[in-house]
């Protein structure tokens, strides 16, 4: 069973038979644009002092992100990464929500309790990541157990890192997903970078995805800078999980278009690396794409650019406005109590 | 009433809440066909079907990730480690995932780990410990030792009824030792409330799991001496009984805390430390502290009898508080 390398997406045609119509088109364009727009602000944020602590982007990986998170159906799960800002973007949380989160504020997901893309609104299907890479696949795996027990057509996504594939927990959720062909997607979000490790340091072969195989499933690699294609693989693993016929091993390759976290100058990535993945930016790309096989206009694309800028403007105001959370309730909410389950999340 | 074996009281307590909620499943190694290395769930796979009684590969980090997965989807996970000692393998996904996810998503995570644990008979030292107190420390984790067949069926329904991680510690050495009578319905034993396991009011043992036993025994060489002791099984460590301790010590104003676990940083120093806080005016001598020694438990049956706190040593430290 040998890794598929995805073709690259061609003609509106193709797309169209994929599943997507022109609005959906543009709801990813528009997703990807708050994505980025979210994290050039949080830099500016940081800047002003106003994010305790790092401040970590998915510069780079907007794509990846915004194209499986287009892919899941409604009653989806998963559990993304700092990377895949877009997935929550495209599962609709609102933006001030995030800013409020950068900031510890009430209004945050996490309401001040953790920071960051530590982060997720568990009735849009996500759960909060942990700083534990991977320690969310075998959750993710659960989850698609859970669905398998109970019969529902549901699928669970989990995301990891090629740097985080080398650890004990990504090899035994995938080895147990595969024993019981769980509705499981893992999506390898391969950046080339595990902070200042290259690939060559984190594995021997030559795909992420090679490693399915050993899983009894299949392995997919598709270019992460290509949104299209990103989405149909995503959408194929996914009703494959749908119907019965197991995990997928989904690798997006990107380049970590910054360091690994605010501090970090990324010195160690050699410069014409940067170039070359520069020249196949995902948002520039798509946008390419957009005018020339969609027709998108200079208009459209000027109100859609605008729209975002509000949007963003009004978001970054309200978080302000969030109150920060009161030290007296820091030791509520440890334990949960008996009228907290059976919440609609919670199905 | 019938009576029970405290496995039997778990394998029971275990069949009634998935024969009554649909939403409970058991996963782990060798749990189906096998029934579990101690086989408390033998018969299960047949009544409840393979997707509820699930065999994993050997994958302890799958297990109780797989668990909490499956918690935040509205099951009610049962997991099995074969022995206690290997929740060190799922540390991260217990202790990182599981203990911290309600404090910052909101969502509660409402699944049960079986840890058969402690020592008596030879396991050494990946076979026989007692590591409640490692997981004491970490907020967001629940704690049940039962010390009795009775304990050991309520406890498990309130555990797996409970919306958080509960660690429930069932004592190896308890299993087919400790028969007592359990009531065929269902109950629930609420955590946090401390069980007279023996009244007196000259001196107090504090204690949990298979060392109530070893407390009781005690207690009766100290009656005939004429000192009345009283055994305080807190059958939860978290939550613990803060309350019904210091109302104990105030009454018997000397007090013995007792436990399996090794000394340093035992959940017995955190007791001794609230009793110092909260009660040192009612105390007519020094808390003392009875636990195993600080080293691996140990393999040669000599060694580890010497390990584990035996009943005279819990009859030379009443004998002494009582004279103090």
């Amino acid at each position: 069973m040998a890794v598929r390398e995805a073709e690259p997406v061609g003609s509106l045609q193709e797309v169209k038979e994929a599943g997507l119509d022109r609005e959906d088109l543009l709801g990813i364009y528009r997703s990807m644009l708050i994505t980025r727009g979210i994290e050039e602000r949080g830099h500016i944020l940081y800047k002003q002092g106003k994010i305790p602590g790092s401040f970590y982007t998915g510069r780079g990986n907007e794509a990846a992100a915004v194209g499986v998170g287009t892919a899941m159906g409604p009653n989806d799960v998963g559990t993304p990464l700092h990377r895949d800002m877009g997935v929550h973007i495209t599962r609709g949380v609102e933006p001030w929500r995030i800013f409020a989160q950068y900031m510890g504020r009430e209004g945050g997901p996490t309401r001040g309790r953790d920071g960051n893309v530590h982060m997720a609104v568990p009735e849009l299907g996500l759960h909060p990541m942990v700083s534990h890479l991977p320690a969310m696949l075998p959750v993710a795996t659960g989850m698609a157990l859970a669905f398998k027990i109970r019969g529902d057509q549901r699928v669970a996504l989990g995301w990891f890192g090629e740097g985080a594939a080398a650890r004990g927990d990504a090899h035994e959720s995938m080895n147990m997903a595969g024993v019981r062909q769980l509705p499981v997607v893992f999506v390898c979000d391969n950046n080339q970078w595990a902070y200042s490790t290259p690939t060559y340091l984190s594995y021997p072969v030559e795909h992420i995805a090679d490693r399915a195989a050993a899983y009894g499933f299949d392995g997919v690699v598709v270019d992460g800078t290509d949104v299209l294609a990103v989405y149909r693989e995503a959408r194929r693993a996914i009703d494959k999980a749908r119907q019965g016929g197991g995990p997928t091993l989904l690798e997006c390759l990107t380049l970590r278009m910054e360091g690994h976290a605010v501090h970090d100058d990324a010195f160690y990535v050699p410069k014409e690396m940067f170039e070359q993945w520069a020249a196949q930016d995902p948002i520039e790309r798509y946008r390419s794409w957009l005018h020339a096989q969609a027709g998108l206009t200079d208009e459209e694309e000027d109100e859609l650019r605008s729209s975002v800028k509000r949007l963003l403007n009004d978001a970054l105001e309200r978080a302000e406005e969030s109150p920060l959370p009161d030290p007296a309730t820091l030791a509520e909410g440890v334990y949960a109590s008996p009228e907290d389950l059976d919440t609609p999340h919670h199905k | 009433m019938p009576e029970l074996t405290y496995i039997q009281a778990i394998s029971d307590a275990l069949r009634q809440e998935m024969r009554r909620d649909q939403r409970v499943f058991v996963l782990g190694e060798d749990v189906g066909v096998y029934g579990g290395a101690f086989k408390v769930t033998l018969g299960f796979q047949e009544e409840f079907g393979p997707w509820r009684v699930i065999d994993t590969p050997l994958s302890e980090t799958a297990i109780v990730g797989g668990a909490t997965g499956a918690a935040l989807m509205g099951l009610r996970p049962v997991a099995e480690m074969q022995f206690a000692d290997f929740i060190s393998c799922a540390w991260d996904h217990l202790v990182t995932v599981a203990a911290k996810q309600y404090f910052r998503g909101r969502t509660p995570v409402p699944m049960v780990v079986r840890l058969p644990s402690g020592g008596g008979f030879s396991g050494g030292p990946f076979h026989s410990q007692n590591p409640e107190s490692s997981f004491a420390h970490i907020p967001g984790l629940k704690i049940a030792c039962p010390a009795t067949p009775h304990d050991a069926k309520g406890l498990l329904a309130s555990a797996i009824e409970d919306p958080n991680p509960v660690l429930y510690f069932e004592h190896k050495h308890l299993y087919r030792r400790i028969k007592g009578e359990v009531p065929e319905e269902r109950y629930t034993i609420p955590f946090g409330q401390a069980r007279v396991a023996r009244e007196g009011d000259d001196v107090v043992v504090v204690t949990w799991g298979a060392m109530v036993h070893t407390a009781a025994e005690a207690a009766e060489t100290l009656a005939g001496e004429g000192v009345e002791t009283e055994v305080l099984d807190l059958r939860t460590v978290i939550p613990w009984d803060r309350e019904r301790v210091l109302e104990s010590v105030r009454r018997c104003s000397k007090v013995l805390v007792l436990h399996e676990d090794t000394r340093t940083g035992g959940f017995g120093a955190e007791i001794a430390a609230t009793i110092a806080e909260e009660a040192f005016e009612d105390l007519d001598a020094p808390v003392r502290r009875i636990a195993a020694p600080d080293t691996p438990v140990p393999f040669s049956p000599v060694l580890e009898k010497a390990f584990i706190p035996q009943v005279e040593d819990v009859v030379t430290a009443l004998r002494e508080l009582a004279a103090y």
